[in-house]
C-alpha cells in the first residue's frame, strides 16, 4: 500500500471482493434494477415488530448473504466494518452483536458504502486482516422518522426531495480468493458549499464529489474517460447535474460513462423526484448491477464514490448548513 | 341551500389556497403553517373581523385551523367581559377544550389500534 | 473553506437550477380538497343540526369538530391521510382534520418506543407549537381585552 498525491491510496497487494450480496425493499424491488438484486423482501417490515429492527434484519441477510456467497462461514470473518444512518449506528453495532468477530463502526452518513471499503481494503491490503466484511444499509422508514415526519403525516414533499433506499448491501474483502480488485482508494473532504435546505440533499453533496472526484484524477493523473463506468452515490438527479457542470468548470468534464445510483435505483414513475439517496442506495446497487458487470467483462474498471450529507436534526435546527462528503474506490477485473 | 354550500366551499378552499401559496413561496412545514392560520385567526377575532366571516361562510370559516383561533380568542374575551383575569386566562381553552380533547382521546385511541404504513407514492 | 461569497454564488446557482413546486395543480387541489372537507364539516353540522334541533349553535359546532376530529384520526391510522396530503398540501393541513392528523400520525409512529415517552411524549412533536401559541395567544387577547 503507498500513497499518491495528497489524498488517494494504491493498494499494491489487490484486496479482491470473494462475496457479494443486496437486499432491496419492495419498492426498490418494482424498479429498473430488480433483475439485479439478490433477494427482494416482501414488506417493509421484514417479518419484525418495527422498522429498524427490519434494518438490522436486512443487513444481516446482506451480511450472511456475503459471506455465503463466498463459501465460507461466518467465523472465518476477522472483522467486520460497517455503519448506517441511524442514530448511534445502531443497525450496524446490532448487526455486529449477534456476530462473533471484531467490529469497526464507521459514521459517514450515505458514503459509508465506499468509505467502508476503504478502511477495508487498507486493513486487507496492509496484512492486518484476512478477511474483512464491509457493508451498510437503510430503510426509508427509520429514516423518515428520524429525519423528517412521521409516516402518517399528511406532508408534502419538495420536488428537490429524494427517496431514501430501503436495502442493504456487503462486500467480503480478501487477498486469496476470485473476483474483481479494489485498485485504489481516495478519501474524501469535508466539504460545506453553504446549502441549508434540507430537502435538497444533491446540492448539499455534490462539491464533495466534484472535489474527491478533481484531487483523484489529479493524484492519479487519469482522466474521467478511463473508467468505463464512474458512479456517484446517491447525488439524485438534480446533485449529478450539478455535478457534470462542477466537473466541466474544474476541467474534467465527465461524459456518457458517469451515472448516479439515485438515478438508477428508481423509474420515474415511481414518483421520488429527485431519485434514491441513503447508505442503501450505492450499497445496493454496487453489490448487484455493478459487480454482477464487472464480472461479466462488460465493465473493465469503475470508480465509485458514495457520497455523504453530514448533517443532524439537531445541526439543521441551530442553523447550520450542510457539510457533504465523499469517497471514491477503483474496482478492477483482471486483464 | 345549494348557494350556502357554494360560499362555505369557496371559502374554505379559498383559506387552504393561501396557505398553499405560502407553502410554495416559503417551504413552511406543517407546524409553522398551522401556526400561523390559528394566530391569524386570533387576531382576526380580536379585532372583531372573524366573527362576521364566519357568520357569512359558516364552515368555510369555523372548520379551518383560523376558525379554532378565532374560538380560543372569542373564550378568551368572553370569559374576561363574565369573570374578570381568571375569565381571560381560562376562557380560550374552555372554548375550545372539546376539540383538543377530541384530537388527544382519539390519538391515543387510533395508537392502540394502528401502526404507521410505510409509503410508496407511485409503483 | 469558502468564503461567504462563494457560497452564496453557489447557492444562487443551485437555485437557479433546482425545481420548483408547479403553482396551477397544488393550489387547484389545495383549493378543492380544502373546500371539500369544509363542505363535509358543514354537512355535519346541517345534519347534526336537522337532528337535534333543541341543540344550541355552539354545542353543534363542537359536535362537528369532534366528528371531523374523529375521521380525521381514523383516516391517519388507516394510511389514508397522508395520501390525501400528499397531493392537497395546505388543503389538508389547514382544516381542523390537518390538527388531528398532526396529533394522530406522530402518536401511532412513535407507540414503539413505549407508551409514555414514545406515544405520549411525541405525539405533541408537530401540534404542540399550535396549543402553545394559540393558548398564549388567546389570553394575551383576553388580558388585552380586560385593560380597554
Amino acid at each position: 500500500m503507498r500513497k499518491i498525491g495528497t489524498q488517494t491510496v494504491v493498494f499494491e497487494n489487490k484486496p479482491r471482493i470473494i462475496g457479494n450480496y443486496s437486499v432491496v425493499g419492495p419498492k426498490e424491488g418494482r424498479g429498473p434494477m430488480a433483475n439485479y438484486f439478490d433477494y427482494i423482501l416482501n414488506h417493509d417490515l421484514y417479518g419484525e415488530k418495527t422498522y429498524e429492527k427490519a434494518e438490522q434484519k436486512i443487513m444481516e441477510t446482506a451480511v450472511m448473504g456475503a459471506i455465503e456467497k463466498a463459501g465460507l462461514q461466518p467465523n472465518d470473518i476477522d472483522l467486520f466494518i460497517s455503519g448506517d444512518l441511524l442514530n448511534q449506528i445502531i443497525s450496524a453495532t446490532f448487526t455486529a452483536k449477534d456476530f462473533d468477530t471484531s467490529f469497526i463502526g464507521l459514521f459517514g452518513a450515505c458514503s459509508t458504502m465506499t468509505e467502508s471499503l476503504s478502511v477495508g481494503s487498507c486493513l486487507v491490503d496492509g496484512g492486518y486482516f484476512s478477511r474483512v466484511l464491509c457493508g451498510t444499509c437503510s430503510h426509508f422508514s427509520t429514516a423518515e422518522r428520524q429525519f423528517r415526519y412521521p409516516l402518517e403525516l399528511g406532508n408534502q414533499r419538495p420536488p428537490t426531495s429524494q427517496w431514501t433506499v430501503t436495502g442493504a448491501g456487503a462486500s467480503l474483502l480478501s487477498l486469496k480468493g476470485d473476483g474483481p480488485y479494489i485498485e485504489m482508494a481516495t478519501f474524501g473532504k469535508v466539504c460545506d458549499y453553504g446549502v441549508a435546505d434540507v430537502n435538497n440533499m444533491g446540492a448539499a453533496m455534490a462539491p464533495a464529489a466534484m472535489h474527491t472526484l478533481k484531487v483523484h484524477f489529479e493524484d492519479t493523473k487519469r482522466k474521467p474517460d478511463d473508467y468505463d463506468l464512474i458512479l456517484t452515490g446517491d447525488l439524485g438527479k438534480l446533485g449529478s447535474e450539478i455535478l457534470i457542470d462542477l466537473m466541466e468548470k474544474e476541467g474534467y468534464p465527465l461524459g456518457e460513462n458517469y451515472v448516479d445510483c439515485g438515478n438508477l435505483v428508481f423509474d420515474k414513475e415511481q414518483k421520488t423526484f429527485m431519485g434514491g439517496s441513503g447508505c442503501g442506495c450505492s450499497a445496493t446497487i454496487f453489490n448487484s448491477y455493478v459487480l454482477q458487470k464487472l464480472k461479466s467483462g462488460e465493465y473493465r474498471s469503475i470508480l465509485i464514490l458514495s457520497t455523504g450529507a453530514l448533517l443532524s436534526t439537531l445541526s439543521s435546527q441551530q442553523g447550520n448548513t450542510i457539510p457533504g462528503i465523499a469517497h471514491a474506490v477503483v474496482v478492477r477485473r483482471d486483464e | 341551500m345549494l348557494l350556502d354550500y357554494l360560499i362555505v366551499f369557496l371559502v374554505g378552499g379559498g383559506i387552504c389556497l393561501l396557505g398553499q401559496i405560502l407553502v410554495i413561496r416559503t417551504q413552511m412545514t406543517n407546524a409553522r403553517i398551522l401556526v400561523t392560520f390559528l394566530m391569524l385567526g386570533v387576531f382576526l377575532e380580536a379585532v372583531g373581523l372573524y366573527g362576521p366571516l364566519a357568520e357569512f361562510a359558516k364552515a368555510g370559516a369555523t372548520i379551518p385551523i383560523s376558525g379554532f383561533g378565532a374560538t380560543l380568542a372569542r373564550g378568551a374575551i368572553e370569559g374576561a367581559s363574565a369573570g374578570g383575569l381568571l375569565g381571560a386566562i381560562k376562557g380560550g381553552l374552555a372554548a375550545t377544550s372539546a376539540g383538543i380533547a377530541a384530537a388527544v382521546v382519539f390519538s391515543y385511541l387510533m395508537a392502540l389500534i394502528f401502526s404507521s404504513h410505510t409509503k410508496s407514492n407511485g409503483k | 473553506m469558502l468564503n461567504k461569497e462563494q457560497k452564496d454564488t453557489y447557492n444562487k446557482y443551485v437555485q437557479a437550477k433546482q425545481p420548483y413546486t408547479k403553482y396551477f395543480p397544488t393550489l387547484l387541489w389545495a383549493f378543492l380538497v380544502g373546500g371539500t372537507i369544509c363542505c363535509v364539516g358543514q354537512g355535519i353540522y346541517d345534519a347534526i343540526m336537522a337532528l337535534f334541533p333543541e341543540l344550541t349553535k355552539d354545542v353543534v359546532q363542537a359536535y362537528t369538530l369532534v366528528t371531523l376530529i374523529f375521521i380525521s384520526t381514523l383516516l391517519t391510522g388507516l394510511g389514508v391521510y397522508d395520501k390525501i396530503g400528499s397531493f392537497a398540501g395546505a388543503g389538508s393541513v389547514i382544516p381542523i382534520t390537518g390538527f388531528a392528523n398532526s396529533i394522530a400520525s406522530p402518536a401511532i409512529e412513535f407507540k414503539t418506543e413505549g407508551w409514555i415517552f414514545g406515544m405520549c411524549v411525541k405525539m405533541f412533536t408537530i401540534a404542540g407549537p399550535v396549543l402553545v401559541n394559540g393558548i398564549a395567544g388567546s389570553v394575551l387577547v383576553g388580558l388585552i381585552y380586560l385593560c380597554f
